[in-house]
């Protein structure tokens, strides 16, 4: 602390917090991590309802064909805002809320690096999920281009609308504050860890939270710049997407992909952080290959850059392109791979305790098995022609997706609500939301595949009475009502633990990273203490100091 | 604290591929245009490089003014702010006077493919010397009234960090619009 820097006021007085001021304006100027953190939360789980709802109406209209409970516009609107929404609004601002919340607990800091840039990180967001949806209020409707916004479609004249300026605004918004978490998390792992806490010990979600961090701050700029080029089109009349005028279609294609493929290892790497943590815990013993999960994570992250272009298989790029970036897709199997023989070696011969983050968790490894093994299957070309823009790749992504990102928020929710409120949620009602889940979910998207096969596009708002087609299709939508019943259940299951939960205790699952060493909810400060840090498992060297993790480790 | 220079760091990564991505669409579309402007029949490479040279003295400056805090400079450490806004700014009124004769001509970002990439390159960057202006202005500011005790300051290493960055942008802007052009 050599110079100060009188552009930013000091952090002399203490952070606004809820034990001393109940009112919203508390909340609205929090700079303290753990509010942040919830605030991201509580809004995630409103755009995850909202997509849900918009998810269940596409698939209301696709219960039989020929049906008409949908306009054509209408739907085109629907499965724009649900994708939209879903990527954007929920899987990864819960991942980075979530982060945010724990990163500093989990490190023995008293907060994020820095505390005001977190909450403008925040606040774009939350400003651009508004924009986006303010778009359902104009005159010219929702954006109705898809989530990947393909160029010519989404430029004019095709879409003389305003939704795709809505869209390009919004994600523009809360993208630059995704860079900022980013760069806020980055700092914070590298400089703010308490003595001990090497490299080498940080548990592995803030691992993963690292490199998903990297990853945001190395590929959000992709798709910035498009976003910039697409509103220059769309606003000053510029021409790149347009190919009437000179510009180029496949360029934007190759600008989206260049992002939305790592985009996706933003969406899961988070997830495999919440699993490593949450299967150690629940099998009783410490993670099997912790230098395999970490270093995997940054081979992933790598490779992730490495292979847009296998969304472009049907575009006619040539073959060598083709093959190339099948076999870099194909690659990544590997140290995916790698990471689930690692869970799985950890449960081994465990004492598996089958509470509810365990059920999701161990859920999670099988649903996303059969997401990454069709993912290999679509990585090869000729296997992609046959399947791409249909249901198999709907089937696809949901398995990944869904049964892998999804799943894991769930048993992050289970396993740290305790940490975040003081109270357990209900198992009762944890047990009927997964298995609803796992039901619902399973129903809804495995006859996807099958469909897929056949021959039934996607993003075409109704479809011929070919043979199965109709029955598949309500089996899969009578699939998405039971999810919208699970969350229900699992909404239901939040608001009654808040008021009448079981008291939690500071850690109710014995588990064994620092976050669980302080009071549950943490105070403003995070610890009183943060305990000495000699190995990977500090909670459990502080209660077996006869059988250490490390022995002979110092305190550093 | 490190923290300040080494997030302003990361960012300056980040920002790089934001310029990267232009890039990419101006070398893609470089050879595209059949007719109407391109770089060779619309630019001037020797009055546009004249203006670059002010902006790559305001990077020696602007060290000069980190050079001058090290030594307990004061009045030295403003002089150099002051003359890296004023380098800057020219650079900035240069580009005003390219863009204005191009509008005249009728080459806007509407016109082409050239125009469309040429005016999204140039202008990303400009808004990006602006920023660095304003906060250069911010520094001196603070200067002046005596803010900075020395010999180390995040502030003033930090807004260094950035307008290199910048200036080093257009080294690689300036070669890929005009000199690929014109060589
Ligand atoms: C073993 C790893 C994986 C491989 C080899 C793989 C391969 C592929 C391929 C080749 C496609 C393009 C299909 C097409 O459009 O024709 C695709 C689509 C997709 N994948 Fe994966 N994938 C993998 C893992 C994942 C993961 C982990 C996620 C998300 C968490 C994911 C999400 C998606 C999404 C969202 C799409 C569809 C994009 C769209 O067109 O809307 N994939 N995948
Ligand atoms: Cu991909």
């Amino acid at each position: 602390m050599s110079s100060r820097i009188p552009l930013v006021p000091e952090n002399a007085a203490p952070l606004p917090s809820l034990k001393e001021n109940n009112g919203l304006l508390a909340w609205v100027a929090s700079v303290d991590h753990k509010q942040i953190g919830i605030m991201y939360l509580i809004i995630t789980l409103v755009y995850f309802l909202l997509g849900g709802l918009e998810a269940l109406l596409i698939r209301i209209q696709l219960a039989h064909p020929g049906n008409d409970f949908l306009t054509p516009e209408m739907y085109n609107q629907l499965f724009t805002m649900h994708g939209t929404t879903m990527i954007f609004f929920v899987v990864m601002p819960f991942l980075i809320g979530v982060g945010v919340y724990l990163l500093p607990l989990m490190i023995g800091a008293r907060d994020m690096a820095f505390p005001r840039l977190n909450a403008l990180s925040f606040w774009l967001f939350f400003f651009g999920g508004i924009l986006l949806y303010y778009s359902f209020f104009t005159q010219s409707g929702a954006p109705d281009v898809g989530w990947f916004a393909y160029s010519p479609l989404s430029e004019k004249p095709f879409s003389l609308n305003k939704g795709p300026t809505y869209w390009a605004l919004g994600l523009l918004a809360s993208g630059i504050g995704s860079v900022a978490s980013g760069l806020n998390n980055v700092v914070t792992i590298l400089t703010m860890r308490t003595p001990g806490m090497t490299m080498r010990r940080i548990p592995l979600f803030v691992w993963m939270i690292f490199v998903t961090s990297l990853l945001l701050i190395f590929v959000i700029p992709i798709i910035t710049a498009a976003f910039a080029m697409m509103l220059l089109d769309s606003l000053l009349g510029a021409t790149f997407f347009t190919p009437a005028h000179g510009g180029s279609a496949i360029l934007w294609q190759h600008f989206f992909w260049g992002f939305g493929h790592p985009e996706v290892y933003i969406l899961i790497l988070p997830a495999f952080g919440i699993i490593s943590e949450v299967i150690p815990v629940f099998s009783r013993k410490p993670i099997y290959g912790y230098e395999f999960v970490a270093a995997s994570t940054v081979a992933i992250g790598l490779l992730s850059l490495g292979v847009w272009a296998h969304h472009m298989f049907a575009v006619g790029l040539g073959n060598v392109a083709n093959a190339y970036f099948s076999l870099a897709s194909m690659l990544i199997a590997i140290p995916t791979g790698v990471k689930v023989l690692n869970w799985v070696a950890t449960m081994w011969g465990g004492r598996i305790n089958f509470a509810t983050p365990m059920l999701f968790g161990t859920a999670f490894i099988i649903e996303f098995v059969i997401g990454g093994l069709t993912g290999v299957a679509i990585a090869s070309v000729p296997i992609d022609w046959v399947v791409t823009d249909s249901y198999f790749i709907v089937a696809h992504f949901h398995y990944a997706i869904f049964g892998g990102s999804v799943f894991a928020i769930f048993a992050g929710v289970y396993y740290w609500f305790p940490k975040f409120t003081g109270r357990m949620l209900s198992e009762t009602l944890g047990k009927w939301h997964f298995w609803l889940t796992v039901i619902g979910f399973n129903m809804t998207f495995f006859v996807q595949h099958f469909l897929g096969v056949m021959g039934m596009p996607r993003r075409t708002y109704t479809y011929h009475d070919m043979p199965y087609w109709g029955s598949m299709n309500l089996l899969s939508t009578i699939g998405a009502l039971i999810l919208g019943l699970s969350a229900i259940v699992f909404v239901w299951n939040i608001l009654v633990s808040l008021r009448n939960g079981k008291p939690a205790g500071d850690n109710p699952w014995n588990a064994w990273t620092l976050e669980w060493a302080t009071t549950s909810p943490p105070a403003v400060e995070n610890f009183e203490l943060v305990p000495p840090v000699r190995g990977r498992r500090p909670l459990w060297d502080l209660a077996h100091p006869d059988q250490p993790d490390e022995p002979g480790a110092k305190i550093v | 604290m490190a923290n300040n220079r080494m997030i302003v760091g990361f960012f300056i990564a980040s920002e790089s591929v934001f310029f990267l991505m232009l890039i990419l669409a101006y070398v893609n579309f470089h050879n595209s245009v059949t007719d109407g402007p391109t770089a060779v029949n619309s630019l001037n490479p020797v009055v546009t490089g004249i203006f670059s040279l002010f902006l790559f003295a305001s990077s020696f400056t602007i060290w000069l003014a980190g050079k001058s805090l090290r030594e307990n400079n004061h009045l030295m450490l403003k002089v150099w702010i002051l003359a890296t806004i004023i380098l800057g700014a020219v650079f900035i009124f240069g580009q005003g006077l390219e863009w204005s004769g191009l509008i005249e001509k009728n080459i806007t970002i509407s016109r082409n493919v050239f125009g469309t990439t040429f005016f999204t390159l140039t202008g990303f960057h400009g808004f990006h010397v602006c920023v660095g202006l304003i906060m250069l202005s911010l520094l001196l500011g603070l200067a002046l009234a005596g803010d900075f005790k020395g010999p180390k300051s995040d502030a003033v290493e930090c807004v260094s960090l950035y307008w290199h960055f910048v200036d080093g942008v257009w080294v690689v802007v300036f070669s890929v619009i005009y000199l690929w052009a014109f060589l």
